[in-house]
């Protein structure tokens, strides 16, 4: 195939611009990073993250996201397999609900849990008859990301199964299969990469989510303290070193975030050639 | 088994599907469901499957009503336009899912699953294709692997829709020689949705037209081609003539063209359908003097192969038809563009409109005339 091209230089020039300010915004703060942890030697650097306040955050961020990432799974299969797959009243309220999220800030996702839960709260005299703690505590970091992240999962699937049609689970139906082994053996599997695709974004944001968990955590050392808000902290006590060296653990996710979903991509789109060719082979010889 | 539809209607938002259909199938029939897009015909074989519920009427199997009834519990082979396949399954487990799915009081064993998914890619002729996926199968063999499918679950009867429309004419033209041997072998009751009137007649063993959800007549090939029960019928089976004249006086008149009308007891507007077939065309006026010719002009001529069409002008009425007629035939007649000839109507069947102001409805009255 011939394409219609510009000139060589005209090329080159956009090119070079794009890698220049890729490089600026993205590569030189991600090496500033790495240079910054490691100024003043691997001892620091080592020392900055086996400290115990560091180890804590680790822990406190690895339980959020391994509590609020399977939440929102189980919401974004849900709400993605009836949006795709039912027509029912109320389907484009749902699926503006869900980007919500997206739309809200998160400062103020958090300030929502704050009035809801906090001290001056509107459930604050039945949490304080149930002896209950939400707010500077871990189950109100939980929900905080929780809300923040649960479009991803959701947002991914919905376009994969309304693009995969109802024709298959009818396929199935009529075989006599019932909805739940149908959804197990005949919609998952078709959507298994979208829904992985969907688990890593929402992950990534849930480890790294700052403003909507800063309001609603207290910052309190070796409790309330995720990675993040940890960095934040470090860094408005001078200790710039030992900041670095912690938002480098953060920057080692991104990464491993990127490649495990460019491998995803590159997965999904050899199954998308397989079905365009499928279907191209359907409706191509469709003669009428 | 044979299947029955009880005055079943089905409307969806602003549309209506369905208008009050009754339809038998007796067991072992192949049928085939014939009609234009949007006609019903696919929304009806739906809901003999179950996959769609009707706002009236009923269903039911040799006698026992299955209207209420489950997709799932109904035990119908449904083969889908677009096959449906499974397409992260291997051939083999596609075929084996309706067995596989069972609770595991009624599950066959695992050697019994492979025993018939082997037979049947036997049945279908496609052995050693077990563990391909349907990305890697033509048209052809996914549509077999969709019928073995359906068959593995021992259904009560098959439901085809349009089982053909996605492939090659060679490719259809085999499958619907393979499919009528199928049927042959396991006297299985088929029903077929399809919009192409040359496979309903080639396949079927008795044909459904159906159009803005209604039947429109239910025959034997044969029948709904010659016999065609209103004019519906006849325009959508094959190409067909029009000619535009009136019912007077116990006469019917097209043109010049007259003759007696046995049954007519009314004055109005009449058609006159036929098949270009019917047309006889010739140089020199009749010898007999029974029936009446008329002139006509030769406007083009389009040589199809074995037979030759000719487009035609009545000198009387300016009306345009088309006569077919075999190469042979032409080369006799040795006419050319612009030439004129006097052509004989044959068999041809008249249509009366009520008077409007009357009733609104409209009557048909078939009737086989020679002019």
């Amino acid at each position: 195939m011939k394409h219609v091209t510009e000139p060589a230089y005209v090329r080159w020039s956009l090119i070079a611009v794009a890698f220049l300010f890729l490089g600026l915004f993205l590569i030189l703060p991600l090496i500033a990073v790495f240079t910054e942890a490691f100024k003043q030697g691997a001892d620091v650097f080592f020392a900055a993250i086996s400290d115990p306040e560091t180890l804590s955050a680790v822990k406190l961020t690895l339980l959020v996201a391994a509590i609020s990432v399977p939440l929102n799974v189980t919401f974004g299969v849900a709400a993605a397999w009836a949006i795709a797959k039912f027509s029912f009243r109320g389907k484009n309220v749902l699926l503006t609900l869900i980007d919500l999220p997206f739309a809200v800030s998160p400062v103020i996702a958090g300030l929502i849990f704050v009035l809801l839960f906090g001290s001056e709260g509107i459930a604050a005299p039945l949490l304080a008859t149930l002896d209950l703690k939400i707010i500077f505590a871990v189950p109100g970091i939980v929900l905080a990301t929780t809300f923040v992240t649960f479009p991803f999962v959701a947002r991914e699937l919905i376009p994969v199964m309304e693009a995969q049609g109802k024709d298959e689970e009818e396929a199935a139906v009529s075989l006599g299969a019932s909805g739940w082994k149908t959804f197990w053996r005949v919609t998952l599997p078709n959507v298994k990469w979208g829904i992985l695709y969907g688990v890593i974004l929402c992950n990534a944001r849930a480890m790294g989510e700052f403003g909507a968990v800063s309001v609603v955590s207290g910052h309190i050392r070796g409790m309330t303290n995720t990675l993040p808000l940890h960095v934040e902290i470090l860094y408005n006590e001078y200790q710039f070193a030992a900041a670095f060296s912690v938002a480098t653990l953060l920057a080692v996710l991104a990464l491993v975030t990127l490649v495990v979903k460019s491998v995803i991509e590159w997965k999904t789109e050899r199954q998308f050639e397989v079905e365009e060719e499928y279907h191209f082979d359907v409706s191509g010889e469709r003669a009428g | 088994m044979s299947i029955e539809v009880v005055n079943i209607s089905k409307t969806y938002k602003n549309f209506t599907a369905l208008q009050n259909v009754n339809l038998h199938i007796p067991e072992g029939e192949l049928v085939a469901l014939l009609g234009p897009s949007g006609s019903g015909k696919t929304t009806l074989l739906r809901l003999i499957a179950g996959l769609e519920q009707a706002q009236q009427g009923s269903i039911l199997f040799n006698g026992e009503d299955n209207t209420n009834r489950d997709v799932r519990e109904r035990q119908v082979g449904f083969v889908f336009q677009h096959y449906a396949l499974f397409r992260h399954m291997t051939i083999f487990d596609n075929i084996a899912f309706g067995l596989t799915v069972r609770p595991r009081k009624t599950r066959p064993s695992k050697a019994e699953i492979r025993e018939k998914v082997h037979s049947l890619l036997r049945l279908v002729q496609l052995e050693g294709l077990a563990h391909r996926y349907p990305s890697q199968l033509s048209g052809g063999q996914r549509q077999r692997v969709a019928l073995a499918r359906a068959l593995a679950v021992e259904p009560k009867f098959l439901l085809l829709d349009e089982p053909f429309g996605a492939l090659d004419t060679k490719v259809r033209q085999e499958l619907r020689r393979w499919l009528r041997h199928l049927h042959g072998k396991l006297g299985l009751t088929i029903l077929f949705v399809t919009h192409d009137q040359e496979e309903a007649m080639e396949l079927a063993d008795r044909v459904v037209v159906m159009n803005e959800g209604r039947v429109e007549q239910v025959g034997t090939p044969e029948e709904i081609y010659h016999k065609p029960a209103n004019p519906f019928v006849y325009s959508f089976l094959g190409r067909v003539n029009l000619f535009h004249g009136r019912i007077q006086d116990g006469r019917i008149k097209l043109g010049e063209a007259e003759f007696e009308a046995e049954h007519a007891h009314f004055d109005g507007p009449a058609v006159g359908y036929m098949r270009p077939h019917d047309v006889e065309v010739s140089l020199h006026p009749p010898k007999s003097s029974a029936t009446t010719a008329v002139r006509a002009q030769i406007e083009r001529i389009t040589p199809l192969g074995p037979f030759v069409r000719l487009e035609l002008k009545r000198l009387d009425t300016k009306e345009v038809f088309e006569a077919e007629m075999s190469r042979q035939r032409f080369l006799e007649l040795n006419v050319v563009e612009g030439g004129l000839v006097y052509v004989t109507l044959h068999n041809v069947s008249i249509f009366v409109e009520n008077a409007p102001a009357i009733k609104p409805t409209r009557v048909y009255v078939p009737q086989q005339v020679s002019i």
